[in-house]
């Protein structure tokens, strides 16, 4: 496996939605590289014929019944909201203006 | 009796004294509010609460009060106070998960277990700290302050849930509710000289705890004693249609299994991967200790092997941040939140969410957000996210085979007593190797309890032990908890928590605090 670095992290930053600045993407490339070089046995401690888990007790099909349940009002979903208008949560430019 | 006697009582005897008329909730209520506010502020205060919830608490206590001199039937805990995680969202207090982003949100609903607690009318005293988004092992994360361990000021109460932890063992409540991903219950438990249990995964609604790790978070009881414990978990357990991944069994018989009072003939298996080298010499005698007691009592212990216990660690540390990535896509500072606009043009969406998320997240919410960016994508999805479900598998068999051979594994809690302030807030690896003994079970899904086991040579700091059972056995850990528990305070001659060190008031300088920001 690869190791990790800024080049890494700044892309990976960019995919996360985080802004970072010069020195933040240094030390989080230091920190992590650590930390994926302490994780890596995980990768050859179970061959490809052990089964993966994704919860520690599965269950199927849970459904509830079809009826309206648990709804906030308008003014309740608003209310943390950081921006609102006419009823409806209000975001910035979703596109960059030519 | 005295105030000071009332809140170093079990919430057991607080609701035996309420349910006789001895003392009223309002009496009870308003004794932990005057202890909050005689030890929690200040700047050496143990700053266990964000929040302190002092007017609806007194008026839930006053309702119960009038209830019950209207001889109505309630609830066994109805007026005995209890502290919230702040992870737990709550209708009419602020829920901020020690985050930035959150600072001042106010949740337009209760968390499933905050409907029964208040079904069980019980008064909410306030919401307690933690690390960011419960992401963390010694409370050092928070966005709002340290918290203080009371046994020694200047060492951390574990985490995330050392509010919780450390409130508890401050007398400034007799219960608190705290979440549990990898450890978050019972590590704050063990070094405060405290019972926390991790209840088995989905006997405990999720609904309304914000999420880390969707897989291994589990909501769960904190307490002075393993019956306390026992009581709460029946309160807030049980089926939840707002939660997939609930059980449907009932919340019962675990007060019971705490009240039984023998393990006569239990086979208790110690595992071997989980004590010995890494572990603190002063931890060791204390378990060693408590092995003893347990087979005078006539358990029978042997020793198992777990063999991918070695691999558990690094695991989790893949599952834990590529489930937390996930689940914190949601604070963007559009629905919810704070929003923090870019210093220059243009200020476009992308942009806002990334200048948001860089200002309202803390630096381990950021390392562990961008760790599990990594682990998901492509190209190392297989290597790293799938290698580390399949781990689980292991782990799974490895407790399969143990529960195979006896009822109960034991091991210490945690491999050292709690380190001092800012030791390890640089070295996050080591900060994460305080969770070793505690991970499996969350990846398991597993019930895990921690009781005090005493104090450790080295340094007279609370040890923690640990108590596992099979998946939906949770009886099981309360049974010998109180055993052992029992057992232990015999030979002490009462609570652990009786050797801690009294807390100086830091009223006066709290007070004085607050007069000066009035008058700015």
């Amino acid at each position: 496996m690869a190791a990790i670095n800024r080049d890494d992290v700044a892309h990976l930053a960019q995919l996360a939605h985080i802004e970072m600045s010069d020195e933040e993407l240094e030390s989080m490339a230091t920190e992590l590289a650590v930390i994926v070089d302490a994780v890596k046995s995980v990768s050859e401690a179970a061959g490809a014929d052990v089964p993966a888990t994704s919860h520690p007790i599965p269950l199927t099909n849970v459904m509830r019944e079809d009826v309206v349940g648990h709804v906030l009002t308008v003014e309740e979903a608003l209310s943390g909201a950081p921006d609102a208008a006419d009823g409806r949560f209000k975001v910035p430019a979703i596109l960059e203006e030519s | 009796m005295s105030a000071s006697a009332l809140i170093r009582s079990s919430a057991a005897v607080m609701a035996a004294k309420l349910a006789s008329g001895e003392i009223t909730s309002v009496e009870l209520v308003q004794a932990h509010l005057d202890r909050i506010a005689e030890v929690d502020g200040g700047e050496r205060g143990i700053h266990a609460f964000l929040h302190v919830n002092a007017e609806e608490a007194l008026a839930v206590a006053a309702d119960v009060d009038a209830r019950r001199a209207a001889s109505e039937e309630l609830h066994e805990l109805a007026g005995v106070p209890i502290a919230i995680k702040d992870l737990i969202v709550t209708k009419g207090q602020p829920t901020t998960a020690a985050s930035k982003i959150l600072e001042g949100w106010m949740s337009p609903y209760d968390a499933t277990v905050i409907k029964k607690i208040r079904a069980a009318r019980m008064p909410m005293l306030g919401k307690t700290n933690l690390d960011e988004f419960a992401m963390g092992s010694s409370t050092e994360h928070s966005a709002y302050g340290i918290t203080r361990n009371p046994w020694d000021l200047d060492r951390i109460p574990g985490g995330s849930g050392g509010g919780s932890a450390a409130a508890v063992a401050a007398f400034e409540a007799p219960l608190a509710l705290g979440t549990d991903t990898g450890g978050s219950i019972r590590q704050p438990g063990a070094v405060t000289g405290t019972v926390g249990v991790k209840p088995t995964y989905g006997a405990v609604s999720r609904y309304g705890a914000i999420a880390m790790a969707s897989s291994l978070d589990q909501i769960g009881p904190v307490s002075r004693t393993v019956l306390d414990a026992a009581l709460l978990q029946e309160v807030i357990g049980g089926h939840d249609p707002l939660d997939s991944t609930s059980l449907t069994d009932p919340s019962t018989g675990l007060a019971d299994a705490a009240r039984l009072g023998n393990v006569a003939g239990m086979k208790i298996g110690v595992v071997k991967e989980l004590h010995g080298e890494g572990f603190q010499a002063g931890v060791e005698n204390r378990f060693n200790e408590s092995l003893d007691l347990l087979r005078e009592a006539g358990a029978e212990i042997v020793e198992v092997s777990c063999p991918n216990f070695k691999y558990a660690l690094g695991a989790y540390y893949l599952i834990m941040p590529s489930e937390a990535s996930s689940n914190l896509a949601k604070f963007d500072g559009v629905r919810f939140g704070n929003r923090t606009l870019p210093t220059d043009a243009p200020l476009t969406i992308e942009r806002v969410m990334a200048a948001t998320r860089a200002a309202g997240f803390g630096d381990e919410v950021k390392r562990r957000i961008i760790l599990g960016t990594y682990a998901l994508s492509a190209g190392y999805y297989d290597a790293y996210y799938g290698s580390a479900q399949r781990v689980r598998t292991l782990v799974q068999r490895d407790f399969e085979a143990a529960f195979a051979q006896v009822d109960v594994l034991i091991s210490p809690t945690t491999p050292t007593t709690a380190f001092k302030l800012g030791e390890k807030i640089d070295d996050p690896l080591s900060m994460y190797l305080l969770d070793i003994a505690t991970i499996p079970a969350n990846l398991a899904g597993i019930p895990g309890l921690t009781l005090p086991g005493g104090l450790a040579d080295e340094d007279g700091l609370p040890v923690g032990i640990q108590l596992l059972a099979p998946a939906r056995e949770d009886a099981r850990v309360y049974r010998v908890g109180a055993v052992l528990e029992s057992l232990l305070e015999t030979k002490w001659g009462g609570p652990i928590l009786d050797q801690a060190p009294a807390l100086a008031s830091t009223a006066d300088e709290a007070t004085a605090k607050i007069a000066a920001e009035e008058a700015n």
